[in-house]
């Protein structure tokens, strides 16, 4: 009963900002779109961040690694000569459907993520956090300015927009889902005691290196099938897929409480639901009869700013790392940092 | 790949700059474990100080002045309301928060300055070359050079010759046993605060004289070379931090003066792959001593 409820709810929100972007003008349900592609993006960091607690600046450069798998493979040919002038010959010829280019995506995103990670999950603390930003660092130089594998500076153009509300819904749904059967499974919860205490776990017989190894190849096959998503929504250029998202998803994580897979949906609707709006305001928009019209890059300022205000104030997340439970709180002595 | 004089001075001045860089992130880090992604946004809040305050006619010292005031009112601001609430957080907390605040600054400068920038055109002047024994050398490149090794110099005296200094190398190697010795916590913390404050202005100024177009993004990309840059040295301690630092300046500035364009646009990728590997072979830095590696 207790892990139907837990994992009910998650799913239960994602499904419920899918039918409220059912609802809503075309116009409204972009934001919903996009806010649920990021809720995809968020869970598969949290998979790895969430599970093991070593940070990783790299997720975006799966994600980017997906949006290219997706985009590459359903560019129509016609079109990909004017689109990507450098392409190589064995790309320029592969094509595939919606479903089967966002599956690849997803292997893409697992198989690099694989074999990033068989080095670097080594290290741990700072080095593994600046060594997975080296490798944001170079995914995103060699995809800019690589005019052979890709349209380099150009936007990814004419991908078929697929990713409607039921896709990106379902896609969402599928990372949620995935995530949960991780987490419960002896793997998960291996990996969530070297978490708690390294030295306990690996005197138990866990190797620490083995469940970060898994852990980061999982999230990075869910970080490539949002990347296949995205690409599928709107026309995105490599560009977009650095710092920005690299921070927006962090805050999203971090605001929800990186400890529960609830927290990071409710970090991913919360923060992308006052992100949208905030957006929206920045062009302008009417609400009962106020007109609010706020300068650019306002959005940008309100994330940081709750950001910086969770982690001082909050440091666990609006959720406390908990997954929903209808038990009574226990009273702990100490926080479950 | 062609080496001219100027692109070795400028690979000096760039290594020397990234040095102090490096020096500001260690210092703080010794002593609060915490890595200050946003440095560059100290940065830039500098830089913009130079830009306006040549923009309203004020002579170049006064600029000067002014990006000091603005850097180290901003540092010791983000020290009481972030860095101090989030000292007994891990490091990794602390990384994302300033994070967050980098992302803060960066939106309020986009917000009040615009996206496209201010010309500092006050220091503008340095930027034109030097006759040396018939080299042509920026003069930026000569002043930087100087400016680096005379503050380096006395930053060694500092941390070497006076109990300050004592205390901060104390307190890097262990807080805590510093602190039952006697060494004041927020004495040596707000030390260390306010010289990385006064590096992190002296940088801007350097900056901002090589390339005068103040944007928002301003000093990011060079904070994110330098981290790299401090990790690779070796984090713990102020000397493996600086030759870091400088190592990856200098190697830059070698590779992105000395490489056709078609090859330098993948600096980063070179620069970052080489900081993978030596992470890997040595997760504790080029220059650690041994036997101070993490458990587990």
């Amino acid at each position: 009963m207790r892990r139907v409820v837990e994992v009910a709810a998650p799913l239960a929100l994602v499904l419920a900002t899918a039918l409220l972007g059912l609802a809503v003008s075309t116009a409204l349900q972009t934001y919903f779109l996009d806010t649920l592609v990021k809720v995809a993006i968020v869970v598969a960091l949290y998979v790895f961040i969430g599970n093991s607690g070593v940070l990783s600046f790299g997720h975006i450069s799966f994600v980017a690694l997906g949006v290219w798998t997706a985009g590459i493979l359903t560019v129509p040919e016609s079109q990909k000569n004017a689109i990507m002038p450098g392409i190589a010959h064995v790309l320029l010829h592969s094509n595939t459907g919606n479903v089967p280019s966002l599956a690849l995506a997803a292997v893409v995103g697992l198989v690099f993520a694989f074999a990033v990670g068989l080095p670097l999950m080594r290290l741990s603390g700072l080095a593994a956090g600046i060594a997975t930003f080296g490798v944001l660092e170079i995914v995103n130089n060699v995809l800019r300015y690589d005019n052979r594998i890709g349209p380099g500076l150009n936007a990814f153009s004419s991908v078929p927009e697929t990713t409607g509300i039921w896709q990106a819904a379902i896609g969402a749904l599928i990372c949620v889902a995935v995530a949960y059967a991780y987490q419960r499974s002896r793997y998960g919860r291996q990996l969530r005691a070297t978490r708690e205490d390294p030295a306990a776990a690996s005197a138990a017989g866990i190797s620490i290196y083995r469940q970060r190894l898994l852990a980061f190849a999982v999230s990075g096959g869910l970080a490539g099938l949002a990347g296949g998503l995205y690409v599928h929504l709107l026309p995105i250029e490599i560009d977009s897929l650095y710092l920005d998202l690299t921070f927006i998803t962090l805050a999203m994580l971090v605001v929800g409480g990186s400890g529960s897979l609830l927290g990071a949906v409710v970090g991913a609707l919360a923060v992308g639901g006052l992100d949208s709006f905030l957006s929206a305001a920045e062009n302008g928009v009417d609400i009962f009869g106020w007109h609010l019209d706020l300068p650019t890059d306002t959005s940008a300022l309100t994330v940081g700013a709750l950001m910086a205000l969770v982690l001082v104030y909050r440091p666990s997340g609006l959720t406390g790392g908990r997954e929903l439970s209808f038990a009574l709180p226990r009273f702990r002595k100490d926080g479950d940092g | 790949m062609t080496v001219t004089w100027q692109t070795l001075a400028d690979a000096l001045s760039l290594g020397g700059i990234y040095a102090l860089m490096a020096v500001g992130i260690g210092l703080v880090f010794g002593v609060l474990r915490l890595v200050n992604f946003a440095y560059g946004q100290l940065i830039m809040a500098g830089a913009y100080a130079i830009a306006y305050a040549s923009v309203w006619g004020w002579p170049s010292w006064a600029g000067i002045l002014l990006c000091f005031g603005v850097v180290l009112a901003l540092t010791v601001l983000l020290d009481r309301l972030v860095f101090r609430p989030l000292r007994t957080h891990s490091p990794a907390v602390m990384l994302v928060a300033t994070f967050a605040i980098a992302f803060l600054l960066q939106s309020i400068a986009v917000i009040s300055f615009g996206q496209l920038g201010t010309v500092a055109s006050s220091v503008g002047s340095l930027n034109q070359p030097w006759d040396i024994g018939g080299v042509e050398v920026r003069k930026i490149a000569v002043v930087s050079i100087v400016i680096a090794a005379v503050c380096l110099a006395l930053l060694q005296l500092l941390l070497t010759r006076t109990s300050v200094g004592l205390h901060m190398r104390a307190a890097s190697m262990d807080f805590r046993t510093a602190r039952m010795l006697g060494v004041r916590a927020n004495r040596v913390i707000g030390g260390a605060v306010l010289i990385s404050g006064v590096l992190a202005a002296i940088s801007a100024f350097m900056l901002t004289a090589r390339n005068p177009q103040v944007t928002p993004i301003f000093g990011l990309d060079d904070t994110i070379i330098v981290l790299a840059g401090v990790v690779l040295g070796g984090l713990n301690r102020p000397i493996p931090a600086t030759l870091g630092g400088f190592t990856i300046g200098f190697a830059s500035g070698i590779l992105g003066g000395g490489l056709p364009t078609n090859q330098s646009q993948y600096l980063p990728t070179f620069l970052f792959g080489a900081v993978i590997l030596v992470l890997l072979v040595r997760p504790n830095g080029l220059f650690a001593r041994a036997g101070s590696e993490e458990r587990l």
